[in-house]
């Protein structure tokens, strides 16, 4: 009885929070960045902190343990407690915004909820250079495992190309900006007037893009004659080739690697085509495309039968899934603003699969949280040095013999339910129902 | 032309170390239908062992308490890591693999990814990054036959792997052992159901793969004395390219397209600059395999068999 009593304001709460729609947390979080803003420095320093934890306290977990409780309590203070409060007290607010939002026009309500996202994320981000740095690396990391997912997850093939993908992309973009753009001693002045080159940058990005796809006809077309190993091996194959092929080509620097990519690649840019990247591959699983590759991974001969044109699917996955992989490259080459072909090679792939499994396989949210996750996991582990290289295979083999398919498998999510105003409908749809039982 | 068999030489010992190690991928292949991605670092950590125990044997000998002719000191090294790997590859086997028997095949090839990054990591915390050499137990002499010169190295290494294949493949034809392997290739299923122990079996075909393999690292380590935590990489995946080329699960298969591999590559570096070695030899393979996508001695893919 006592512990019914104890049990209800909890139970209170969590339906309250069920209530809160995806715009009230998103509103808590910008408020958390605008406490931490406010009180966020004196507060690490009282906390004994010296400064704001950088990383929600991750990156100190190593570095310093001793500092973990207090990095704890500045965490709940100026993250979780904003946020919670936030969402709870402007629940009914938001959700008659999400309300009228929705009745304008679903895709407004979802530009207005990721341009809202974006906001918290970049004013959080703004507080310094490594933060920002992490945020882009995160976000191209999920833009990755995503596009590895295709293959890997949601075909069910072992590609190990994704690095040569992302080589090809990279340099394509690098080298077309500098080019045209920069200008360099190898190449010569500038093509173009460089003020033209925020705005032509994009196209950059999809030449880069583009050529990857073409590089991936190269896995794409044994891929109708074999699969399995022997595709893995001709992906494997095509990545060394790749790496080789640019150690060689001395226009771009051979293995000493190519600089000088202009700085265009901010968080904004980083981050909408993120959104892209992540909208496009999940109304891609979902369509009958998407259905598709499933099909195509679980029973080829049936999936024919069925008159899925395997071929063409198998096509269409490899080619789409290496052209964000390049495009990926691309924006990476520009983020650290330095690429070198060793950077594209096994280790990287190890760290891809690593994401895509950890994630989760056939899963849109479940690559979203690998990326996320591994890239957090990994800045936590980096004062151990080496041994970070020890307790992640570790870890990831303990996600394999307990979930084989990763954290979060098979998972997409629909975007516009999403953003639906939560509560609010449906105790008006329930209405007329207690009317009639009265 | 006395380039030519020079080369011809240098592949012979080149292809060997391919193809010591893809027999393993491919006996482990053959039996338990998924490829140990470790493989290469057992290579390594046979390397290693191998370094450890012909090191203590030297020093023995030098400190006068068991004094043992080089050539004693060599087969001992290569029986002594031989075993000590074996048991490296069981554990493997024991700890990432048969858990994962029944996961999907990507999920145990990731693990024996991982793996493989533990033992070089391993490695390098537990010894530090310096380089190891090993010693030499064989004095190299020179022998000429007209114009090719031939050190007792290469001979020694090259009969040593062709002995060892042509022992496996008796091993896997004539023994019970071998034929139990050869059942489990056959059918998961049934086997168990006719007395066959497979967990054995499996912990047996891991065992032998890796002592292949430690036997592959030791032969290394005689011709090119210097070790490092990640030589296992690069040569395990070439010898895995090797093992698919040879047709999967094929013994013979993968010892002949070690060889090629090797003279593949000794002959890119004599006709190109050395730089184009692998991204020439690695086109080879991608042609190859779109030609014949089964490999040389391999079942060839169709949907319905899937189905």
């Amino acid at each position: 009885m006592a512990r019914n009593q104890a049990k209800r304001p909890l139970a209170g709460l969590r339906s309250a929070l069920a209530e809160v729609p995806l715009l009230g947390w998103l509103l808590g979080m910008v408020a958390a960045v605008i406490v931490e803003y406010l009180v966020g420095a004196p507060l690490a320093r009282a906390l004994g902190l010296g400064r704001v934890p950088l990383l929600f306290g991750v990156d100190l977990l190593f570095k310093s343990p001793l500092l973990v409780p207090s990095a704890l309590a500045y965490m709940v203070l100026v993250y979780v407690l904003p946020v919670g409060s936030v969402a709870l007290v402007t629940r009914p607010l938001a959700n008659r915004a999400a309300e009228k939002l929705m009745a304008l026009s679903p895709v407004v309500s979802v530009l207005v909820h990721v341009a809202v996202f974006y906001g918290g994320l970049h004013s959080w981000a703004l507080l310094n250079d490594y933060r920002v740095l992490v945020v882009k690396l995160t976000l191209l990391a999920v833009m990755l495992t995503l596009s590895l997912n295709l293959v890997n997850g949601y075909m069910g093939e072992f590609s190990c190309s994704h690095p040569g993908f992302m080589a090809l992309g990279a340099y394509t973009s690098s080298v077309l900006t500098v080019l045209l753009f920069v200008g360099s001693e190898r190449f010569g002045p500038a093509l173009l007037p460089s003020a033209l080159g925020p705005f032509l940058f994009p196209l950059a990005l999809i030449v880069g893009g583009l050529v990857a796809s073409l590089g991936a006809l190269t896995v794409a077309i044994p891929s109708f004659r074999t699969r399995g190993d022997y595709l893995a091996i001709i992906s494997l194959a095509f990545m060394l080739v790749v790496k080789s092929l640019i150690e060689n080509l001395e226009v771009v620097g051979g293995a000493r690697g190519f600089m000088g990519q202009p700085d265009w690649a901010g968080l904004t840019t980083v981050f909408i085509w993120a959104v892209a990247c992540v909208a496009m591959i999940n109304s891609f699983v979902r369509s009958t495309m998407g259905k598709a590759l499933n099909a195509v991974r679980d029973g080829e001969g049936a999936a024919e039968a069925m008159t899925v044109d395997t071929r063409r699917t198998k096509m269409v996955t490899f080619l789409f899934a290496a052209f964000w992989a390049g495009v990926a490259g691309g924006l990476y080459a520009h983020v650290m603003r330095y690429v070198n072909p060793g950077g594209f090679g096994l280790q990287k792939l190890a760290e891809l699969l690593a994401m895509v499994y950890l994630g989760g396989l056939n899963s849109v949210v479940g690559s979203a949280a690998g990326g996320v996750g591994f890239m957090l996991f990994s800045e936590a582990l980096r004062p151990l040095e080496i041994y970070k290289w020890i307790i992640i295979p570790v870890l990831l083999i303990l996600v394999m013999i307990f979930r084989p398919t990763g954290l979060i498998a098979f998972r997409e999510f629909d975007m516009v339910s999403l953003v639906r105003p939560k509560g609010a409908p449906t105790r008006r749809r329930g209405v007329p129902h207690v009317a009639a039982q009265d | 032309m006395n380039v030519f068999l020079q080369s011809v030489v240098n592949a012979l010992q080149w292809g060997s170390f391919y193809a010591l190690i893809a027999l393993g991928y491919s006996m482990v292949y053959s039996v338990l239908m998924l490829f140990n991605f470790a493989h290469g670092d057992i290579f390594m950590v046979g390397a290693y062992i191998g370094l450890f125990v012909s090191t203590a044997l030297v020093t023995l000998g030098a400190s006068g308490v068991l004094v043992l002719p080089n050539w004693l000191i060599l087969v001992l090294t290569i029986i002594l890591a031989a075993i000590l790997t074996s048991f490296v590859g069981m554990l493997v086997e024991r700890v990432g693999y048969r858990p994962l028997r029944r996961a999907p095949r990507a999920s145990a090839a990731l693990t024996g990814l991982m793996i493989g990054i533990i033992l070089q990591t391993g490695n390098l915390a537990l010894l530090g990054a310096r380089r190891r050499s090993f010693p030499t137990l064989i004095e190299t002499t020179t022998f000429e036959f007209a114009g090719v010169t031939v050190t007792n190295t290469k001979i020694v290494i090259v009969l040593v792997s062709i002995l060892l294949m042509v022992a496996l493949h008796q091993f896997v034809r004539r023994t019970k052992w071998g034929m139990a392997m050869r059942a489990m290739a056959y059918d998961f299923v049934v086997v168990p159901l006719m007395g066959v122990p497979i967990n054995t079996i499996a912990a047996l075909t891991f065992g032998l793969g890796s002592a292949l393999a430690a036997v592959a690292g030791i032969l290394f380590g005689l011709a090119y004395p210097v070790l490092e935590p990640y030589m296992g990489i690069l040569v395990g995946w070439k010898a895995f390219v090797a093992a698919i080329l040879g047709g999967r699960g094929s013994v013979l298969g993968a010892g002949l397209a070690g060889f090629l591999l090797g003279f593949i590559e000794i002959f890119v570096a004599l006709l190109f600059p050395s730089t184009f070695r692998d991204l020439i030899a690695f086109s080879i393979v991608i042609v190859i395999l779109t030609f014949r996508p089964h490999g040389f001695f391999g079942e060839a893919y169709s949907a319905r068999l899937r189905l």
